[in-house]
């Protein structure tokens, strides 16, 4: 009975994993569901897809635009997914959407995953600097210097084949900041990016065009019947002029665009890309050494930290008491995502951290509020009888604490510790969101490098596991020698 | 015994809520004297014997541990000085031991010492072996205290308190917790003190031990001492109802 269910839990798996690749066309499903999935990320913001300020219900955008015209025109209607911008591909792949319409750039390495239709829209690579960085004209005078852009974008390819060091970003307001900021030297992203979020921040300007290309609709490469179906409704829309008259109305029409207009553009040309190789593993091991590093720095910060604010709170007046009580419940009570985010991002303007340290600081803050809990506890645990006793020999209260609670209690709060660390050593992969490169990025950057997730996945936790288990054998030692003891 | 208390009590009182566990209780303890507290239980004999030494706090009455003085209302943040120096001259053994988990015999005895008297470590390692060599432990002094039994550990206990050379020793119930063949160990220990001139005052309910060792015996009965003198007289010829039916009772 139990075998037949695993067999038949087996067989959904492996039909579950073999979906995509099915080989019967999309424009069919498409036909029959009456819908087409269009794939993007609203994050991406004005003007590609975004939330209507007026009515947070609806999608605006001149692609919300394009991919309407285009399900009418296929005779069916157009239905937004969500999802992470660098992660498209994969999704794509994977099936939850028909198309992807995001932004996506015509690459020869993307050429190798996806199919794309004739472009919809001519761009350019614009590098912004700071107006008072004078001696910026090009991208080679940034060599050795930190330059930011989105994961996965072709600028990034750009970026990678002229030595300069790459800082990654998410979303596209971001890297601008911590350009005003300093942090960054320079910033290449689309010139629609450039002038909506860069260049109307007046204390910067546009250093030089270092590339170029076209958006076009990304579709899985065994369905060309959908593809086909894409780029007939695509001429159409170019003939009668409805492309035009979006890219007008959202202020993208420029000469660049009659080329889009009138014949297909050709592909950009990205570096070729191989498998898992050597230095991949080496960038691994880089990561891996970050992760390291920020966690036991935090965890030190967080050991610390704990500790003054649970004797804040057991010993101090009513003002420390209601402190430590105020800290421990809006950091533990908030995402530590948020918490990274206003750290770094919301704090530049008075107090701009670097990235190493807003990610220990960060953590090593919100951990210690766990912290402080488990040590409360600990202190909790240990029998008011040992405190009296202390104090009857003519112990201080502070006396009493150190050398009598305080080891007991770090005692039974021990494996919640090491519970924290592991913990911690995981969570430390939030950090790349404010542009700290460690082993789950490194990760995601040699996936999408790879063209799989799959091994460099299973690198990566091997890497983690291997951090992470002598850490609990560790643990586990210390606890039973230091084990407190019945009484 | 002509000098000043060691241990002189006024007008006790203890109130928790509603219920008066101390009605005006009045003691006192001469040097070298060893004066016995018995009384049914709930009859406020740990309450007093706390009350020496403020961990549990009084609300009316005073109390002098050689020429210290505790008074109602104090706290341990605002009168820690006060209280440090009643207790440096008070030792308490209590009844389930509490002794350090996570330090050895050894250096249960010697913490005291040295972080509150400030020996170095030579003279306090050598104050603590002597004490645990006088409980009879001097094959023990590295073990945890989760290793030795009940006996052994309230020895211990017995030791570290004496550690600080007090003028007096606050026992309450030293044998209460223990199983009954070790209840000999503890006793032969005290008695062994008393006749050092260590003055104490235990509360108990071990009547022999209290009717060959101590040198007064108080009767604690709902708060009130309700009879005392010499042990002799009040165990062998009690005259309080309550004093006989405690021992008959025993």
């Amino acid at each position: 009975m139990r075998s037949r269910v695993l067999a038949t839990l087996l067989a959904l798996v492996v039909i579950g994993a073999t979906e995509p690749i099915r080989a019967d066309d999309g424009l069919a499903r498409v036909q029959a569901s009456g819908r087409l999935r269009w794939g993007g990320d609203v994050q991406g913001g004005e003007p590609y897809v975004y939330q209507d300020p007026h009515d947070s219900s609806k999608l605006i955008g001149f692609e919300a635009e394009i991919a309407a015209s285009l399900a009418r025109r296929l005779g069916v209607r157009a239905e937004f997914v969500q999802n992470d911008w660098s992660n498209l591909i994969p999704s794509l792949e994977r099936g939850d959407f028909d198309v992807i319409l995001n932004g996506l750039e015509v690459t020869s390495a993307r050429r190798g995953r996806v199919a794309f239709t004739q472009p919809y829209y001519a761009f350019t690579e614009t590098l912004v600097v700071r107006r008072d960085d004078e001696a910026v004209h090009r991208l080679a005078d940034l060599r050795g210097q930190r330059v930011g852009t989105l994961s996965g974008s072709l600028a990034f390819e750009i970026l990678k084949a002229a030595a300069v060091e790459v800082v990654h970003y998410e979303g596209v307001e971001e890297p601008y900041i911590d350009l005003e900021q300093g942090r960054l030297r320079g910033v290449v992203l689309d010139n629609i990016i450039a002038d909506r979020y860069g260049l109307i921040r007046p204390t910067l300007r546009a250093a030089a065009t270092v590339g170029e290309g076209v958006y076009a609709i990304g579709v899985r490469p065994d369905e060309p019947a959908l593809l086909h179906a894409l780029d007939g409704a695509l001429a159409a829309m170019r003939h009668d002029g409805e492309l035009r008259a979006i890219l007008t109305r959202w202020k993208l029409w420029d000469a660049q665009q009659l080329s889009v207009i009138t014949a297909a553009a050709p592909a950009s040309e990205g570096p070729a890309r191989g498998g898992f190789t050597p230095t991949h593993f080496v960038l691994f091991l880089r990561g891996a050494g970050f992760t390291v590093l920020i966690s036991t720095l935090a965890m030190l910060l967080a050991v610390i930290g704990g500790l003054v604010l649970s004797v804040s709170r057991r010993y101090g007046g009513a003002v420390l008491r209601m402190g430590a009580g105020a800290y421990i419940e809006i950091f533990r009570g908030t995402p530590l995502l948020l918490q990274l985010y206003v750290l770094y991002y919301g704090l530049a303007p008075l107090w701009a951290l670097s990235p190493l340290t807003a990610a220990i600081a960060g953590l090593g803050m919100n951990y210690a509020a766990y912290e402080a809990e488990l040590y409360r506890a600990g202190m909790q645990a240990v029998p008011l009888g040992q405190t009296e006793a202390a104090l009857s020999l003519g112990m201080s209260r502070g006396l009493t604490f150190r050398r009598i609670v305080l080891p007991q209690a770090l005692r039974i709060a021990l494996p919640g510790i090491a519970n924290d660390f592991i913990a911690l050593l995981k969570d430390s992969s939030l950090v790349s969101v404010i542009t700290v490169v460690e082993l789950t990025k490194q990760m995601t950057i040699t996936a999408v490098d790879v063209r799989g997730w799959l091994f460099p996945g299973l690198v990566c936790a091997a890497l983690y596991l291997g951090m992470s288990y002598p850490l609990s054998r560790l643990a586990r030692r210390l606890e039973r020698r230091l084990s407190p003891v019945p009484t | 015994m002509n000098a000043t208390p060691v241990v002189n009590v006024r007008g006790l009182r203890t109130r928790f809520g509603a219920t008066e566990v101390l009605r005006g209780v009045d003691l006192s303890v001469h040097r070298g004297e060893v004066v016995a507290v018995i009384g049914p239980s709930g009859g406020g004999k740990s309450t007093l014997l706390r009350g020496l030494n403020y961990l549990t706090p009084f609300s009316a009455g005073e109390v002098e541990i050689a020429d210290q003085r505790l008074w109602p209302g104090m706290s341990e943040r605002a009168h820690a000085a006060e209280l440090r120096a009643v207790r440096l001259r008070a030792g308490m053994v209590f009844q389930g031991f509490h002794l350090f988990p996570h330090l050895t015999a050894l250096g249960n005895v010697m913490e005291a010492p040295r972080r509150v008297l400030g020996l170095d470590v030579a003279d306090a390692r050598a104050r603590a072996v002597r004490l645990l060599e006088r409980v009879g432990l001097a094959s023990h002094i590295n073990a945890y205290p989760h290793t030795l039994s009940g006996g052994q550990q309230q020895r211990v206990a017995i030791a570290r308190a004496l550690a600080m050379e007090p003028e007096v020793l606050l026992l309450d119930e030293p044998t209460s917790a223990l199983d009954p063949q070790l209840v000999g160990e503890v006793l032969a220990v005290l008695t062994d003190l008393a006749v050092g001139g260590q003055t104490m005052l235990v509360v108990t309910h071990e009547i022999g031990f209290a009717r060959r060792v101590a040198h007064r015996v108080l009767v604690l009965v709902a708060g009130e001492i309700v009879e005392s003198g010499p042990a002799p007289a009040v165990l062998d010829a009690p005259r309080h109802p309550a004093t006989r039916a405690l021992l008959g009772c025993l």
